[in-house]
């Protein structure tokens, strides 16, 4: 167990002009669950394998339990990893996948043994511990990978999209797992994904990464309710947030045929900034169906109905830019229908329409 | 060594489409025959060989060709007691050594330029293979000239030594092809669990390019055992291999057919055995199961 400081770690591949990671810098406490998160190309990956050992730290440092790790090879590092394909050894039996870490540091047979009996009832690997990876289904051989880095007991796990290559089902449930598994051990625990839903179900913390840099570090509801930028916030949240950039007038913004009302002091901040344009951020749940007067004129594309709630895709009359909208309804409306969305209650978000940072509160 | 499906059973329980596929393979086919044929036709000079070392040497000259007769042992007899021990022996030791050598220093070899690459890897690769482009013809002379002032005309080390050499390529190309499809990751695994680099290679990825292994090492085998040109030209009598045994035997004794065939059955042998284990080791273990 330790805490991890990423101290302005880059990363540049070979013959690349950019840097894969630019200047990390990431705080994590003892015991925490952090996720990496972003689109393919982040760094996300070459984050985690700087931390892991696996790639050189060409400036900067990463701190594990206060060691400067620069120089220090992965097996040096008391780190454990689950890679996306798992990367059992195909010619050993589970039990001696598992139990590889602790022959390699000089465990005598006895306790090796018992410490992979432990971590094997711990994943309901019991039964398959003498078969070959070769001969389990894919969840089972996530589970192996689980099981190989727990046995251990590390500082730190890192994980890599572990959950990328099982069906959905199996997922959800796996997911739920590892969470509880983390909280039950306590161990500091990096987890990279490209799956906002694992983000935001599985960390403590969640940092966002676009092109080797870090957008935000916060916790999950933080990153919902107040993202840093336009990208944090078209990233985080399924359906994606409406980002639109229209220009302001008097009390608001013109969103097609009405206006869009802003808070006061959302306003203020837009007159300060001496901005024309902005560019507004609304979640589909902030819009709501009505046949009522004043608001925003659309056109139905298409309605997907999910049995639970319903999301409607529309665009605005005139002028094509596109609303996606929730319903709680079934049959919202059909397509090619004109309806109208209001806002609920509760502020949008405003971005800066060139640089895309948080505008107001 | 061939195995021919066009008739083989489906063994396992079949689903829809496999049921098909099995029913198709039941039909008689008429390339069936057409690949018996060829089959045969490869095989039977072979197996006439075999046949011929077994008869009395008024069988084996006759015409038309017989293929009933009493079989004897008489011929074996014959060419074990005219030397071919030594032959034996001598191709035995440089194909062995050689072989060992070539993988002894192929495989690590192997390993670099395929799991640790710089940027002059390709360049490496191409000479190993631009050596195997030189024809044996134009280098025997100064070839023969070296070994000669080193001391060793007629001496199985300067076999081996030039077995090692021509093989190497060969061995280099073929392991790095098995060590490419070895997944990075594995490596990375192990040196995450501790493991040196040299535990990794022993622990890890040798028993996953066994049977590449085995493969390259038959491969050396046989083109050691076959190899005639520079064993005719820097042995004589100590060092004297089968092939050069065999042409000998044909000068001296060209007439005597069935003799003939005994020797060249017996110096077949060996390749064939070496070959008959080597498959069971590249046929089994093939499947990676570690990723996905």
């Amino acid at each position: 167990m330790a805490d991890i400081a990423y101290k302005g770690a880059s990363c540049i591949y070979e013959n690349a002009d950019t840097l894969a990671v630019d200047t990390l810098d990431l705080d994590i406490e003892d015991g925490e669950f952090i996720v990496l998160v972003g689109p393919s190309g982040s760094g996300k990956s070459t984050a985690l394998r700087m931390l892991a050992g696996l790639e050189d730290i060409d400036e900067g440092t990463i701190e594990i339990g206060g060691k400067d790790m620069v120089g220090v090879p992965s097996k040096d590092r008391d780190i454990a990893m689950v890679f996306q394909n798992y990367a059992l050894y195909p010619n050993k039996t589970v039990g001696e996948n598992m139990g590889f870490a602790l022959k390699m540091r000089g465990v005598g047979v006895e306790e090796r043994k018992k410490k992979v009996a432990d971590a094997a009832k711990l994943l309901d690997l019991t039964d398959y511990l003498d078969r070959k990876p070769g001969k389990l289904s894919g969840g089972q051989r996530q589970r192996v990978a689980m099981g190989r880095a727990i046995v251990r007991e590390p500082q730190v796990f890192c994980m890599d999209e572990p959950l990328s290559n099982l069906d959905a089902k199996l997922r959800v449930q796996t997911r739920t797992q590892i969470a509880a598994l983390q909280r039950r051990l306590g161990t500091t625990t990096v987890y990279v994904t490209h799956d906002q839903v694992e983000a935001m179900t599985m960390g403590d913390r969640v940092a966002v990464l676009k092109n080797g840099k870090l957008q935000q570090f916060s916790a999950p509801t933080e990153l919902y309710d107040r993202p840093t930028n336009a990208f944090v916030a078209g990233f985080i949240g399924s359906p994606a947030m409406n980002l639109m950039t229209m220009p302001i007038v008097s009390d608001g913004v013109r969103l097609g045929n009405s206006t869009l009302a802003l808070e006061r002091d959302q306003l203020s901040a837009l007159h300060a900034a001496g901005l024309e344009t902005v560019t507004v951020g609304v979640r589909p749940e902030q819009l709501e169906l009505s046949t009522g007067d004043g608001g925003i004129e659309v056109i139905v594309d298409l309605v997907e109905e999910l049995g639970s709630e319903s999301y409607v895709h529309t665009h605005i009359a005139g002028d094509g830019t596109q609303l996606t909208a929730r319903s709680l309804t079934r049959t919202p409306a059909r397509l090619a229908d004109t309806v109208s969305l209001h806002k609920r209650d509760g502020a949008v978000h405003l971005f800066h329409p060139e640089t895309g940072e948080r505008i107001g509160d | 060594m061939s195995t021919d499906t066009a008739a083989a059973p489906v063994e396992s329980t079949p689903t829809a489409p496999e049921t098909k596929r099995a029913r198709k393979h039941r039909k008689f086919s008429p390339w069936s025959v057409v690949a018996w044929i060829v089959a045969l036709g490869f095989f039977f000079p072979v197996a006439w060989m075999v046949l011929t070392a077994f008869k009395q040497e008024g069988d084996a000259y006759t015409t038309p060709p017989k293929l009933f007769f009493t079989p004897t042992l008489d011929q074996f007899k014959a060419v074990l007691d005219s030397g071919i021990g030594t032959a034996l022996l001598n191709s035995a030791f440089a194909t062995a050594m050689s072989t060992i050598l070539v993988l002894v220093l192929g495989v690590p070899a192997a390993f670099a330029l395929s799991l640790r690459p710089v940027r002059k890897t390709k360049d490496a690769l191409f000479f190993f293979i631009s050596t195997k482009m030189l024809p044996i013809v134009a280098a025997i002379i100064p070839l023969y000239v070296i070994v000669n002032d080193i001391g060793l005309l007629d001496n199985i080390w300067a076999l081996i030594i030039l077995y090692t050499a021509m093989n190497v390529p060969i061995a280099v190309w073929m392991m790095r092809s098995f060590f490419l499809e070895v997944p990075g990751e594995l490596l990375e695994a192990a040196s995450m669990d501790g493991a040196s680099l040299w535990t990794s290679v022993r622990e890890v990825i040798l028993p996953l390019v066994s049977p590449g292994i085995a493969a390259t090492a038959l491969i050396c085998v046989i083109f050691s055992w076959n190899e005639f040109f520079f064993a005719v030209n820097l042995t004589a009598v100590q060092a004297q291999t089968i092939p050069v045994f065999l042409v000998g035997f044909i000068t001296g004794e060209g007439l005597y057919w069935a003799r003939l065939s005994a020797a060249a059955t017996l110096a077949a042998l060996p390749v064939i055995l070496a070959g008959w284990v080597a498959q069971n080791k590249l046929v089994r273990g093939l499947s990676f199961g570690a990723i996905k």
